[in-house]
């Protein structure tokens, strides 16, 4: 029954006059979304609504799957349009649309209707008036209530006349595009993918970076990644993953450095090269997965030594979740079974009994020093051997 | 180099297999139970699969019944007597070594309210008679024993246990689960005093989805699944004609010099044990003469873990298996080598390389001298 939808935005409202940007980006994000979804669709803004409307037979189901994807929209509400066939025929409409949607009569509304076009016979408040009259009459049970209605029920009239009353929540956020682009660390575990979805969320485009092992790591835990990229594009937009081989500088620092600080050393060096591929790629922050205290790498002072190397910002949304919290959302975006699956993955395969928790950074740089004579190599060799996968 | 080692987890196909599956596919493609002249053609093969599989087995045509291959064959020949006999008793007994689909299948039938017994194996991965003789009680209904251990390649005394279950009791089903025997060595149900046997087509060189489970005509067993009642109501569903053709070619092939092409694989076996003997901490599990399958070898290789042998030798274009390739996609210790004895240090560093016909010297060579480089290199980096 439904043929279009309007969707409602939140944050976009408050902008000022660069508020189109974030509009346009918004109705680019729904055209892509729409994409993946069976039937012909137009998406057009007027007067600060965003519309979208069905031109074709299409699968409510997994059109509303897919607007829920998109950053930026709070609100989906599918609508039912009419032609204006005079008044009567409207009331006949609406009577049939309430009796349809909601099964249960038992239940209170009020009528709001607007008119884009002034032309129309009847004023906005006639409107309320006469269409709540005959809703009332059509089902004995149903009741208004003008303060705290179980739903409101719109009309607009417009060309056609648009009626809708039911919002289904959106994901929020800013549209993908209004911001910068962001490097993420990926690894294959469940916080990193989350905290990609968070940073998208706030209108970031998405590159990646993964470091691999072979033969410490398998080509399964490599496809688990990408796999894992994929379900984060359905909200990021195509993501760019950068792999890199990582098992010569790995090794390289097993035998040079004390072993309780090889995750860390690692996780410095692994920081590193996530800048310099950010640079290389126009991206203007990094992202990681990191909360404090989670692991021994993750705690205030550890965080504290990898955030020494590199200049640019790291977001890490996730800081103050806790697991569960951060499970919770994995779910919610479909990564959680893909992050589970049991490949090991290089930040745990040399990993010591009790690796230091409260790193020293004078003595961690110490250390670093037996491995100057190759490091800098290394580190060009990764970056030009790295393997660059377009996941969408 | 590609050296394919991982023949215990499948084959690759005989090229006369595929060839007779293509024109089974393209050309003679109804329906066995159609009753126009294209069913009958198709019936034709399946007629012709039980015929070679009958007289590979000296047994009769009807006591063959198709399935998707070791994992049905392994559930119907359980399940189906399990149900059809539990007026008689309701105690099972089997192996610790057996292959997931025997003891998965036997914990279900332990929550249906049966008993199973679990007979230990020796450091050898063998069981002892008398404990199978010790377990049989006036109230077991089955015994289900592998014939071929897919992990270390153990042999169990089939036929002295086949003679041993019927002298104490006829009545008592004898199951043998042949996947990994089959095709490697000559099996007789009736001289063995096997009731049933499970056999799989890709570890044959034949196609995947497919297999046979003989059935002694005089067992009671029971259909677990139900419908269009082919295979006489025993096995619902089409029959995969493509695949059951592609199975007899498989057996055809396998068996047509199966002695000379024994002694080949045994020899290349000899070698390749000779070869990683030499590198030190390096154990190979379970028995290595005559006394054990020609294709099977289970190395424990100290201080490496096995997933790490595995990807760095596939990286030379070498594939082989961490510990059982059914186990390998998840990080669970193996009942098999944890049965044998193996030292917990070893479980996880255990691998197995598999041979086929197809495994020439050359590969064998290649692969020692690639462990040869390998194994030092890997050691420098372990886990501390």
């Amino acid at each position: 029954m439904f043929t279009a939808f309007l969707i409602k935005y939140a944050e976009i409202g408050v902008k000022g006059r660069n508020r189109y940007i974030f509009e346009d980006a918004l109705v680019r994000q729904i055209r892509f979304a729409l994409r993946r979804c069976e039937g012909e669709f137009e998406v057009h803004k007027t007067q600060g609504r965003i519309y979208v409307e069905a031109l074709s037979e299409f699968d409510f189901d997994e059109t509303v799957d897919n607007l829920k994807t998109v950053f930026g929209i709070s609100g989906i509400c599918p609508v039912v349009h009419v032609e204006d066939e005079g008044y009567e025929q409207l009331s006949r409409d609406v009577v049939d649309y309430v009796d349809k949607v909601y099964p249960d009569k038992n239940i209170t509304f009020k009528v709001c209707a607007r008119r884009a076009r002034k032309n129309y016979p009847m004023d906005s408040m006639t409107l309320n008036c006469e269409l709540g009259g005959d809703i009332l009459d059509a089902f004995p049970n149903i009741r208004v209530d003008v303060h705290k209605p179980d739903f409101i029920l719109n009309i607009e009239v417009r060309e056609k006349i648009y009626i809708y009353s039911v919002i289904i929540p959106g994901p929020g956020g800013m549209p993908i595009g209004t911001a910068g682009k962001a490097m993420l660390l990926l690894s294959g575990g469940i916080d990193s993918p989350v905290a990609g979805y968070m940073i998208a969320k706030r209108g970031v485009k998405i590159d990646a970076t993964y470091f691999h092992a072979p033969p410490y790591t398998s080509e399964r835990a490599k496809q688990k990644v990408v796999d894992l990229a994929k379900l984060v594009t359905r909200y990021s937009g195509p993501i760019t993953l950068h792999v890199i081989n990582f098992t010569d500088i790995q090794l390289y620092i097993y035998e040079k450095c004390p072993h309780e600080e090889l995750t860390i050393i690692m996780r410095r060096y692994m920081m590193k090269i996530a800048e310099r591929i950010a640079e290389e790629n126009e991206c203007i922050g990094l992202i990681t997965g990191e909360s404090i205290g989670q692991v021994a790498s993750q705690t205030m002072q550890s965080l504290a030594a990898t955030n020494e190397v590199c200049t640019m910002p790291v977001y890490r949304p996730l800081i103050g979740f806790d697991k569960q919290e951060i499970v919770e959302i994995s779910e919610k975006i479909n990564t959680y079974e893909t992050s589970i699956l049991p490949f090991e993955d290089c930040c745990t395969i040399f990993v010591a009994k009790h690796p230091v928790t409260k790193p020293n950074l004078k003595v961690i740089k110490n250390h670093e020093r037996n491995l100057e004579e190759k490091i800098d190599e290394m580190i060009e060799t990764a970056l030009s051997t790295q393997e660059v996968i377009t996941v969408k | 180099m590609e050296v394919y080692l991982d023949n215990s987890a499948t084959t690759k196909c005989f090229d006369s297999v595929a060839k007779i599956m293509t024109k089974v596919m393209l050309e003679d493609y109804g329906n066995p139970s159609s009753m126009h002249n294209k069913g009958m053609q198709a019936e034709n093969y399946v007629r012709y699969a039980k015929e070679v599989i009958a007289k590979n087995l000296k047994v009769n045509e009807k006591e063959i019944l198709f399935t998707s291959g070791g994992t049905e064959s392994d559930n119907l020949a359980l399940i189906g007597t399990a149900i059809a006999n539990q007026r008689a008793g309701r105690h099972l007994i089997t192996t610790k070594i057996e292959h997931p689909a025997i003891l998965q299948t036997m914990q279900y039938l332990e929550s249906m309210g049966f008993k199973v017994t679990y007979l230990p194996v020796d450091a050898m991965g063998r069981i002892r008679l008398e404990d199978l003789q010790n377990a049989i009680t006036r109230d077991t209904i089955l015994v289900s024993i592998m014939h071929t251990n897919n992990e270390i390649g153990s042999l169990q005394p089939i036929a002295e246990a086949g003679a041993l279950i019927k002298r104490i009791n006829p009545g008592i089903v004898f199951h043998v689960d042949a996947v990994q025997g089959y095709g490697k060595f000559r099996i007789l149900p009736k001289k063995m005093g096997i009731d049933l046997l499970s056999v799989s087509g890709h570890k044959i060189h034949g196609p995947k989805g497919i297999g046979f489970l003989y059935i002694n005509e005089k067992v009671k067993i029971k259909p677990i699944s139900f419908g269009g009642g082919q295979q006489k109501g025993m096995r619902s569903g089409t029959e995969n004609v493509p695949a059951i053709a592609g199975l007899a070619t498989a057996v055809e092939e396998i068996y047509r010099d199966l002695d000379r092409d024994m002694d080949d694989m045994y020899q290349l076996k000899q070698m390749f044990i000779e070869g990683v003997s030499k590198i030190q901490d390096v154990k190979v599990n379970g028995l290595t003469d005559r006394n054990s399958a020609p294709h099977v070898i289970s190395v424990s290789i100290r201080g490496i873990r096995s997933e790490v042998v595995l990807h760095a030798l596939e990286d030379k274009g070498i594939y082989v298996s961490a510990g059982s390739a059914c186990a390998s996609n998840h990080p669970m210790v193996s009942p098999t080598l944890k049965a044998i004895g193996v030292e917990k240090d070893l479980l996880d560093s255990t691998i197995r390389f598999s041979l086929s016909v197809f495994t020439t010297r050359e590969e064998i060579n290649y692969t020692i001298k690639t462990l040869y480089d390998m194994i030092p290199m890997l050691r420098r980096f372990t886990r501390k």
